[in-house]
């Protein structure tokens, strides 16, 4: 059966959709998702890391050895994980103080890794783009959701500006530690009530 | 005393799991059995020891030398791959038992983000060799303290009675909820 595409762009949206249907990338979306901004950052960023390195490792997937396939996949992943961190320290220096180290363990996330040895070590490059282009976004979208609600809920602010009435008491859990687990584990189980295709 | 405070501060307050987030992938997939989750714990604890003593030295005695901070990353997660591979093999020939206890855990710590972040945190805060050293030791000592209480939980969860859509990574993240306020509790320790 051949898969078309836009078959392989959206499967990312919902059927394999990261983190809740993939259980990968959790510590990035634990971490960074105190405010929107952080996780539209965040996601951008990753999606970037993994629409480059599923296009280069698929294309060169037939040079590289089995034996150092993984080493090199993480050295084709650190390269782009280094651009992207001179790009935000230059454009979006406040950004990038926010996620500080987080930015750097995209290197680790293994979101990139799972598809690059998953889906671009095995299929030809415009559909590993398509792969990896789906994933991120779905990634990305995930985490404005679970920021979304951290947010408003945390600060009563959406990208910093006061959406909740006056009077409300912002519920500081949710924008600490333990709030990002019980939140994503919450997202989790709702998204478990529909049921499997 | 300093470096008592240090080691606490890494261990429980500032652990690295349940308050910096890294090492969740681990976190929830080794965090079935407490045996696992033990043997899982020392590797780590043995893995990221000899990190931070390599990370360190390739810091201060080649990168900045040369000014190659840039290759930070690409530097260090070449070494913890390469530090895996080697413990692996010296393991393997000096202790079968050990091995075979360790299983596939040993590979898989070269993916755990921990190391990485306990490598970058190094440089980044610019800690002594000494200060590293017991960096490295106080976090991978709660990255175990953490594994194992999970696991020991999540044993117990098993015979309790949970809605069926909350079953598996779900409860799991909101116990590890409950786990982190608890560990917020030590927050005034120091």
């Amino acid at each position: 059966m051949n898969k078309t595409i836009s078959q392989e762009f959206l499967k990312g949206f919902w059927e394999i959709l990261p983190p809740f249907k993939l259980v990968l990338g959790l510590c990035p979306t634990l971490a960074v998702t105190t405010a929107v901004e952080n996780g539209i950052g965040m996601g951008l960023s990753t999606t970037f890391v993994l629409f480059f390195s599923n296009v280069i490792i698929s294309s060169i997937k037939n040079l590289i050895p089995k034996k150092v396939r993984i080493a090199s996949y993480i050295v084709v992943i650190a390269t782009f994980v280094v651009i992207v961190e001179l790009v935000m320290k230059a454009y979006f220096f406040s950004i990038s103080q926010q996620l500080g180290l987080f930015i750097n363990l995209i290197v680790v996330n293994c979101i990139i890794l799972g598809r690059a040895e998953a889906f671009a070590s095995k299929n030809p490059i415009y559909l590993s783009a398509a792969d990896g282009l789906g994933i991120g976004l779905g990634f990305t979208l995930s985490l404005i959701l679970i920021s979304s609600i951290r947010e408003i809920l945390g600060k009563g602010t959406f990208l910093g500006m006061q959406v909740m009435w006056d009077s409300f008491e912002p519920f500081a859990f949710m924008v600490s530690a333990p709030g990002a687990f019980v939140c994503l584990g919450l997202i989790l189980g709702i998204m478990n009530l529909f049921p499997k295709k | 005393m300093e470096l008592i405070l240090l080691f606490i501060s890494a261990a429980i307050i500032n652990n690295f799991v349940l308050s910096y987030f890294l090492g969740i992938c681990p976190f929830l997939g080794v965090s079935k059995k407490i045996d696992a989750a033990f043997s899982m714990g020392l590797a780590v604890i043995f893995v990221m020891s000899i990190t931070s003593v390599i990370s360190w030295l390739v810091n201060h005695l080649i990168l900045i030398p040369f000014h190659l901070e840039i290759l930070q990353y690409v530097v260090f997660i070449l070494v913890i791959a390469s530090l895996v591979q080697f413990v692996e093999m010296v393991i393997k020939k000096i202790s079968p038992p050990l091995y075979r206890a360790l299983g596939i855990f040993l590979p898989l710590i070269t993916t755990n983000c921990a190391i990485l972040g306990l490598a970058l945190f190094i440089s980044l805060r610019e800690y002594s060799f000494i200060q590293g050293l017991v960096f490295g030791l106080g976090a991978s000592v709660g990255f175990t303290l953490a594994l194992v209480i999970m696991a020991g939980i999540r044993e117990e969860l098993e015979t309790a009675d949970i809605p069926e859509s909350l079953k598996g990574a779900g409860i799991t993240l909101i116990v590890a909820g409950i786990l982190s306020l608890a560990f917020m509790g030590f927050a005034g320790l120091i």
